[in-house]
């Protein structure tokens, strides 16, 4: 009976995992196959083994300029919220004044606050700012819309440190700025971790707001890139897959790296408080 | 649950520090967050093409006409459908596969790892795969039937008004139910495990367990799972965008693409800027809602007033 339940329970995991990596191995396989293998043998091994459209990918200057842009603006994103969102996450957590839980409630009403509903009127201020295909126009929004789940997370780690570590730095001559700075970021690092973690896939995976401010290839992020491709070579489908695989080697890749601070941010931050 | 730390004692009020700190957080979050959404409510009262200021005000002409409009009519039918879909179908096999996560299995962690991959992965990227593995003569999809002797019954996929919204789902559940199996299991393996012992102490098989000690005490961590996903498909854009367009004839957009079109396409941003206000306002009405009436008792707030507690 146990072994029987043992089994039953083998089977649905590997059924799930399969329903999982079918489709992402049928992308990397499809682009070392032709459109005649893909047509012919959708599950099969490829035979033969063509490299080319996986070549072609790596060797055009498109895709590798997307992969920096996607890289910078994720960087700079993160950057951003994360020393924006420490700060006022600080203020929150560590001092009291009126009118505190109001303007930290608005921050996290904030949480509610889709990207679809700002990006018109956003679209006209960054065009009235000269923003459009300007990489400031994708990080700066990005940061905003960030700081809300930043704050949150921020905050509450912020709050778990015990107040006599702040009282015997102030003891020792530290201005807030300076317990901030040298004491309470590096304390922070697991929190700050996760919070990064959570910036970065967000922005590597946006594609609303880069769609309307990146008109000029020359800015693309990964994610217009892909979906560009895909309309130019709507009929090659073998190529298409290439470039969809390559595009998700850094996701999985970092997803490998960072697993663990994802979830702790997902499950801690959006699930408790 | 309330985190452990103590409120410092701040004696006097350190105005500069206060405000110093939080400036930029506020100047940032007013300027893009706060105040695009404020021009939106305002834009969706004028016939506005998005150049200039507006100046032909019409009152709530916008919103009358979304009411009349067929489209915006089918976009909510659509949402509801996608939350119906996945509150019924998406989430309950997530909690599953939590439970079964929780067992004492062989691999566990390689499974684990493996359904929460596709959540990073963006949803362009998912949504270009999917279009190829649901194309009607190479894809993946129509084998698998073929295979599994159902002949050619999916042949159309995405390309079929009738079936559209249901390969969509099945993308989003793809990509989406290992996040909730996660939160679960974090759910679940923050149940004491003396609970479990006691059950099974007075006799409780495991169906008993799972129904009168597992699901109420994961009742929190459920509430706001589903929170999660009906908030996001009232957002949805992405993933529709990629895959179909909102096609075929119109029969998968979303409140977001119906939106895009007339905004970005056609230029009439005041009407577009209608349909942003009842993105927002569903998302804020139902928000504040659930917030309200489900999430309350749970927790010192998980939204709205997150940890809120002086």
């Amino acid at each position: 009976m146990r072994r029987v339940r043992s089994t039953a329970l083998h089977l649905t995991s590997i059924a799930v995992g399969a329903a999982i990596v079918v489709p992402i191995v049928f992308g990397v396989l499809g682009g070392f196959k032709d459109n005649g293998q893909l047509f012919n043998s959708p599950f099969g091994l490829p035979d033969p083994w063509i490299l080319g459209n996986y070549t072609d990918v790596l060797g055009s200057e498109m895709f590798w300029r997307q992969m920096g842009n996607s890289f910078g603006v994720a960087l700079a994103t993160t950057a951003l919220v994360v020393i924006v969102a420490a700060m006022a996450a600080f203020v929150f957590a560590r001092y009291s004044f009126p009118g505190r839980e109001g303007v930290f409630t608005l921050f996290a009403v904030g949480l509610m606050f889709p990207f679809a509903v700002a990006i018109l009127p956003l679209f006209v201020l960054l065009r009235s700012m000269g923003l459009l295909d300007n990489p400031l126009g994708v990080i700066l929004p990005q940061a905003a819309f960030g700081l809300p789940v930043t704050i949150i997370i921020l905050r509450s780690f912020f709050r778990s440190i015990p107040a006599e570590v702040e009282e015997s730095a102030v003891l020792d001559g530290c201005s807030p700025f300076g317990f901030f700075w040298r004491i309470l970021l590096p304390m922070a690092r697991p929190a700050i971790a996760t919070v990064s973690v959570l910036a970065i896939v967000g922005s590597w995976n946006n594609f609303l707001l880069p769609l309307i401010v990146f008109n000029d290839s020359e800015w693309w992020t990964l994610p217009l890139g892909v979906r560009q491709f895909q309309t130019q070579y709507s009929t090659d489908t073998a190529r298409v897959l290439a470039y969809v695989t390559l595009a998700m080697v850094p996701s999985l890749a970092f997803y490998a790296i960072a697993e663990r601070h994802l979830i702790s941010g997902l499950t801690s931050g959006l699930g408790k408080g | 649950m309330r985190p452990s730390g103590a409120e410092p004692p701040r004696r006097r009020r350190d105005w500069r520090t206060i405000i110093l700190f939080l400036a930029p957080a506020l100047v940032m979050f007013g300027l893009l967050v706060l105040t695009p959404i404020v021009v939106a409510a305002y834009a969706s009262f004028f016939n506005w093409n998005g150049f200039g200021t507006p100046t032909n005000f019409i009152g709530l002409d916008n919103f009358r006409r979304l009411i009349a409009d067929e489209i915006f009519l089918g976009d909510l039918e659509r949402t509801l459908l996608l939350i119906a879909l996945s509150v019924a179908v998406q989430l309950p096999v997530a909690l599953a596969l939590a439970m079964l996560l929780n067992q004492p299995l062989r691999g566990r962690r390689v499974y684990r790892m493996l359904f929460f991959a596709p959540y990073v992965l963006s949803e362009v990227v998912t949504a270009i795969l999917f279009t190829m593995i649901f194309s009607p003569n190479q894809g993946l999809a129509n084998h698998v039937t073929r295979l599994i002797g159902l002949g050619d019954l999916g042949a159309v996929w995405l390309a079929d008004t009738s079936t559209v919204m249901y390969s969509v789902f099945l993308v989003i559940s793809w990509k989406y139910f290992g996040f909730h199996t996660i939160l679960y299991l974090a759910g679940r393996q923050g149940i004491p495990a003396e609970l479990h012992e006691a059950a099974a102490l007075d006799g409780a098989g495991p169906w008993h367990a799972f129904r009168y000690v597992t699901l109420p005490l994961l009742g929190p961590t459920i509430r706001v799972s589903v929170f999660l996903s009906i908030l996001g498909t009232i957002q949805l854009f992405d993933m529709v965008w990629v895959l179909t367009g909102g096609g075929p004839i119109r029969a998968s957009e979303t409140l977001a693409i119906t939106m895009f079109q007339e905004g970005f396409k056609r230029f009439h941003v005041g009407y577009a800027s209608a349909i942003s206000m009842v993105i927002f306002l569903l998302s804020l009405l139902f928000g504040l809602l659930y917030q309200r009436f489900v999430l309350r008792r749970d927790l010192q707030g998980a939204i709205t007033t997150m940890g809120d507690q002086r």
